[in-house]
């Protein structure tokens, strides 16, 4: 009978939740298919789903009261017991007891211990397991679908939403007084006169009204539970696995403060002081509490001392993410955090890449940008010094012939230490960057093909394509042209891993040419760098100058890496050259070399035939339309009017037909 | 309220790639209001990620861990177990709210909680390790021929104990005892 009962009551919130989760029609939709289920029945109409829903939260929330605030207070069972020679008999329960021992002085919670239990102390239990998905889901349906369908009839079943739900759920609330004051009124419960139980604390200075709504009724039961519960949490557990259900009520009910401060010494409760921090952020304005050093802790001591803590790393970024924008507005350091942030993602990157994909924007401020580049770009060698930091907190004496038996020792040494405390440092502000890069580089040499490195290092350039979508939002010209003179230096200063490299020279190109888009004169101003880093330009002179000694190897290796760059390279000597026409000669006798060289067998600097043709032709295109240098100035420098795409499209005076026409012009002469 | 439980293998983290795990059993929770293939597709996903992150722990079950002959003792390999926690985005493959994935490896298998965005995540940890030490000691699910398929009323009877509905729940010590106490009088049985 009592499991029957339970089953249906859990099976009903749990339905009832799941429904919150799922647009209407699909319920509709997929439920009628299945005929075997009743609850088709309920759902298949939205006006029968919503009275069958509104009658049944009703007696749900008075059940859920009576389970909660008036579960029995003698122990259990009354087990009978057989013994060895009395026969059958009945063992006499006495009161339940708290935690610690002590004889319970109120009503029954999920921390109150028997010998025994019965169905309503079971049920006691089941329902506050289930309590807060119920309030979410009751509280979201009086407002989502009152909301969804305007004036629509959900308005009436449900009552205002409050107290608890917004107590519990991790919207900022400034509803904490209003259910403070609540609990506060002076009328009695009908129950509560009844059953005499011993008044506690909580009960003494709460009570509820019978003229509430079950609903509000069910809220401020819960609250006084949640309260009762905070009581409890203080007493010595004497059981391990009691501690443990302790710290995860913590979790449920994060409103008193004084948790915070007998809590915050001690890491091993960090998972339960993320929802105090969660209640801060929340309610700490209200309450006008000095937040400072619960973010000192969050973003501070956990990042840096748990990095490698999985749950915790998972529920701080989860935390980050959620409260985003709350934290920029509340928490002034926050962007300021990242070298400690950026620990979680050096330390396991394929688990928390996603949170630093949502996450990253947020770091990007046109204060941090310049530093928090280098930090991205420094990622891998973070991963490796948070390795040896590991390692020699585990094993202090030295192995000799370890594995990272140099860099080990090089993390030991004092006139290393620098280096290292720059790279673990907590926060922004010491400075972009630190001279001697290439030095930790070589230090950390052998760390290349450790597992945690080489996963970092493929992070890097998914998060440097979201740094840099972020930066050009917040950045001006200046702080642009100071990036890209990051990009230059540190293109050629990366840890030594051959993919990673590649990998990032790959993003600095593709970011480089929107910035360059973005702001044209930044070519201008940073002419001198790009000409020195792009090597291209010096590349092309390289192939004009060294054409006819095809053997020369020192321009090979350069050349050889793509012929479509090299094509690129013709097309922007051409267009320099109908800029300036004083070059046209120049470019001419380069492009006829091309020419020349073709018929002269393979190239070393383009490994394909079809290329080399490709090449050869468009040379060729370019010499004959370099003789005509106002048109070729018209075709390869348009004005942007014409490079509209608009343009392209209409085919009376589309490039494509001007071209035409050039070509059959060339072709005459 | 959880989403689901699963039962997989997690294959050697040098074997040839999260395709080759397999769904020993599984238990999604509340109303399904997906078809058959959409779920086992979207499992799939969790069970790859779950590769993943644990070949990504640098961890598994690979040789030389336990030196030769892998031992059979449920006790020792719950305590050598690794697991971890990651998140599916909202919609990939979980249509609405965004998942924590919590997991636990012990030698080729697997034990995984997939779990809603209000979930007490240190009551899921609890709970998904005391679903593994039950299925563990009661299953012999690491000795040989054992055969999870056929012992699927005893998972459920676990579940039913331990995560009714897929409802976590604050269960105190007194509590545990007697579910125990429940436990190990039906699977003598």
């Amino acid at each position: 009978m009592f499991a029957c009962d339970l089953s249906f009551y859990i099976g009903f919130v749990v339905l009832f939740w799941w429904i919150q989760d799922q647009p209407l029609e699909s319920i509709k939709r997929n439920y009628c298919r299945d005929r075997r289920d009743f609850r088709q029945a309920i759902l298949s109409d939205r006006t029968v789903y919503l009275s069958i829903q509104n009658n049944h939260v009703t007696l749900l929330n008075k059940k859920l009261i009576d389970w909660l605030r008036y579960a029995s207070t003698q122990q259990g069972g009354g087990t009978s017991s057989v013994g060895f020679f009395t026969g059958p008999r009945i063992r006499q329960p006495g009161p339940v007891t708290e935690l610690d021992g002590s004889v319970s002085g109120d009503f029954f919670t999920v921390l109150c211990v028997g010998q025994g239990f019965t169905e309503d102390q079971w049920m006691n239990v089941h329902s506050f397991s289930l309590l807060r998905p119920w309030l979410l889901a009751s509280d979201s349906v009086s407002n989502g679908n009152a909301s969804a369908e305007a004036g629509g009839k959900a308005r009436e079943y449900l009552g205002p939403p409050s107290l608890m739900t917004s107590l519990l759920s991790s919207s900022p609330s400034s509803r904490l007084q209003l259910s403070l004051s609540l609990s506060h009124s002076h009328s009695t419960d009908d129950r509560s006169e009844v059953d005499g139980s011993v008044v506690s604390m909580v009960s003494a200075t709460s009570s509820s009204s019978r003229l509430l709504a079950p609903k509000e009724r069910l809220r401020e039961k819960a609250f006084q539970y949640c309260q009762r519960l905070i009581e409890q949490s203080d007493r010595k557990a004497q059981k391990r696995v009691d501690t443990e259900l302790q710290k995860a009520v913590y979790r449920a009910f994060p409103c008193v403060k004084a948790l915070y401060g007998r809590l915050s010494g001690d890491l091993g409760y960090a998972r339960v002081l993320l929802p105090i921090a969660q209640f801060y952020l929340n309610h700490g304005e209200l309450a006008a509490v000095e937040c400072e050093s619960v973010w000192k802790l969050v973003f501070g001591r956990f990042p840096a001392e748990l990095f490698n803590e999985p749950y915790l790393t998972h529920e701080l970024l989860r935390f980050t993410r959620l409260n985003l924008q709350h934290l920029q507005a509340r928490v002034p350091q926050y962007t300021h955090t990242f070298p400690n942030l950026l620990k979680f993602l050096a330390w396991d990157s394929p688990a928390v890449v996603e949170d630093f994909v949502d996450l990253l924007p947020s770091l990007v401020t046109s204060g941090t940008a310049v530093e928090l580049l280098h930090s991205l770009l420094d990622l891998p060698c973070l991963s490796a010094t948070l390795i040896l930091q590991l390692r020699l907190a585990f094993s202090p004496i030295s192995e000799a012939g370890g594995r990272s038996h140099l860099s080990l020792e090089a993390f030991r040494n004092p006139s290393y230490r620098g280096l290292f405390l720059f790279l673990l440092r907590g926060e922004a502000g010491s400075g972009d960057t630190i001279a001697r890069l290439s030095k930790l580089h070589e230090l950390l040499v052998e760390a290349v093909d450790w597992p945690r490195v080489v996963q970092s290092a493929q992070a890097v350039p998914v998060l440097l394509h979201v740094y840099f979508n972020a930066v050009v939002t917040v950045a001006n010209e200046k702080l642009l042209a100071q990036l890209i003179s990051v990009l230059l230096e540190r293109s050629s200063l990366l840890f030594n891993i051959p993919t990673y490299i590649k990998e990032i020279h790959r993003v600095f190109s593709c970011h480089l040419l929107r910035f360059c888009k973005l702001h044209p004169s930044l070519v201008v101003d940073q002419s001198h760098e790009l000409l020195e880093f792009a090597g291209t330009t010096a590349n092309v002179w390289l192939l004009g100058e060294y054409l006819s000694v095809t053997s020369d190897a020192r321009c090979s290796v350069e050349l050889i890496t793509s012929c479509f760059e090299s094509l690129e390279a013709v097309l922007a000597l051409a267009k320099l050259a109908s800029r300036s026409h004083d070059l046209i000669p120049r470019v001419s006798l380069f492009l006829s070399k091309l020419r020349s060289v073709s018929r002269g067998g393979p190239v070393v600097w383009c490994s394909s035939e079809d290329d080399l043709v490709a090449i050869v032709t468009r040379g060729e295109e370019l010499c004959s339309l370099l003789k005509l240098p106002g048109v070729a100035q018209s075709v390869l420098t348009p004005p942007p009017s014409i490079s509209d795409p608009r343009w392209h499209r209409d085919v009376n005076v589309a490039l494509p037909y001007q071209l035409r026409i050039l070509t059959g012009l060339t072709h005459l002469h | 309220m959880v989403h689901c439980f699963l039962i997989h293998t997690a294959g050697p983290v040098s074997g040839p790639g999260p395709g080759d795990s397999r769904v020993l059993f599984s238990r999604v929770f509340g109303p399904h209001l997906q078809g058959r293939s959409l779920q086992r597709d979207q499992l799939m996903v969790v069970l790859s990620s779950v590769s993943l992150s644990r070949e990504a722990s640098g961890r598994g079950s690979g040789a030389g861990e336990g030196g030769g002959v892998p031992a059979t003792d449920e006790g020792t390999a719950l305590q050598e177990a690794d697991g971890g926690v990651l998140r599916l985005r909202a919609g990939d493959p979980f249509p609405g709210a965004e998942r924590s994935v919590l997991w636990l490896a012990v030698r080729s298998l697997a034990f995984t909680l997939v779990c809603l965005p209000h979930d007490n995540l240190l009551l899921a940890e609890a709970t998904l390790r005391s679903l593994a030490r039950h299925c563990l000691e009661h299953l012999r699910l690491l000795g040989n021929g054992s055969e999870v398929l056929l012992k699927v009323d005893r998972i459920d009877f676990l579940l039913g104990k331990l995560l009714p509905h897929g409802q976590l729940l604050f269960l105190n010590h007194r509590f545990t005892q007697s579910l125990e106490k429940d436990i190990t009088a039906y699977m003598a049985k």
